[in-house]
């Protein structure tokens, strides 16, 4: 490389707008895919812009602390889209009024299954306590589960990656599975997301429709506060 | 629109406060989401320009998982020698919750009033 080059690269390597670029257009590419196979779910976006960035880091030995000095400034945008999640849902505040009771056991239902089936399943496939222990909550959103793993004596990092690798699973199969087992309900279709695949999933219900997205972002919300008080509960109950 | 920029993140801010001070196991920006529904419920409606907001805001939502998705498959060889477990317990689990609870949900809300 001539040095003239050389002096860009460093420039741009430790500029954020490097990284901050390369993660719109990874993520622009993924939406391209998405949108040429006719919008099928399997096609994840999110999956492509991933797997895109982490071999370009890897093949350029760039550090994560590096990429993130320009990624930060969408991951922090995260939070202003969690709050603004209570919009659309405000939007179906009639749907939410008829179903609340249905909602809260649901919730109640959706987080057991997702400790339970997550727990039986790990174990029956030989994981070790701490494998268990940090996956019992994969459906809650990041901060929530890796909390609950730590309270738990579970791996926080290993935590991280099962619960994104869960909502990423959650949101490419959703649409086939629930069409196989015929429920055509926007309210279940939203909530079922919600829980089992936490923001990712959510992400996803809004493609499929706006009652879906807003009963996923409360299923999301609520499953966060019952993984919290009911899978420490379940271990101290059959530790 | 800079002034509903300002609400959303005074919410999230009001929420992190509320996480710190009550030690509730939740993200702050999800009880965010709770005080602005609650604001909403109160005024009896949404702004035209904060609905607005949330759209483009929600729009690309999946967007803004790729950092934290790029930071744990930077982890991914924590996986390691458990790969099997959790892989399987990922997926079975995962699409074994979806269905049980879209399942349990319709059977409750369409109970009540048939659509």
């Amino acid at each position: 490389m001539n040095s003239d080059l050389q002096a860009i690269w460093v420039y741009l390597a430790a500029s954020p707008l490097l990284t901050l670029t390369l993660t719109l257009i990874a993520y622009q590419c993924g939406t391209w895919l998405y949108e040429k196979s006719g919008k099928n779910p399997l096609v994840n976006p999110v999956l492509i812009a991933v797997l895109a960035i982490v071999t370009l880091l890897t093949l350029t030995g760039t550090d994560y602390q590096t990429y993130f000095g320009g990624a930060q400034f969408i991951h922090f945008l995260l939070g202003p889209a969690t709050v603004a999640l209570a919009i659309p849902l405000y939007r179906q505040l009639r749907r939410v009024r008829e179903s609340l009771l249905a909602i809260t056991i649901t919730v109640i239902a959706g987080s057991l299954t997702a400790a339970a089936s997550s727990v039986a399943i790990a174990w029956l496939l030989g994981a070790t306590r701490q494998t268990l222990l940090s996956i019992a909550p994969k459906s809650a959103t990041t901060p929530v589960a890796m909390g609950i793993a730590e309270q738990l004596g579970g791996l926080p990092t290993l935590t991280a990656v099962v619960v994104i690798l869960t909502g990423i699973t959650g949101a490419m199969t959703a649409t086939g599975l629930l069409r196989l087992v015929r429920i055509r309900d926007q309210r279940a279709t939203g909530m079922a997301i919600g829980i089992a695949a936490h923001g990712i999933g959510t992400a996803r219900a809004f493609q499929i429709s706006e009652v879906a997205g807003a009963f996923s972002g409360l299923a999301m919300g609520l499953n966060a506060l019952a993984t919290a008080i009911l899978v420490p509960l379940l271990f101290r109950l059959f530790g | 629109m800079l002034g509903f920029f300002i609400l959303l993140l005074s919410c999230q801010l009001l929420g992190e406060v509320v996480v710190i001070a009550t030690g509730l196991p939740l993200p702050g920006p999800v009880i965010g989401m709770a005080v602005l529904f609650v604001g909403l419920l109160v005024r009896g409606g949404i702004p035209a320009g904060l609905d607005r907001m949330a759209d483009t805001l929600l729009s690309h939502l999946s967007l803004l998982f790729v950092p934290a998705g790029v930071g744990v498959m930077l982890h991914a060889e924590l996986l390691g020698a458990q790969l099997l477990p959790i892989a399987g317990s990922v997926v079975l689990a995962t699409m074994l919750t979806i269905v049980v609870t879209a399942w349990i949900m319709q059977l409750l809300a369409s109970g009540r009033r048939p659509r």
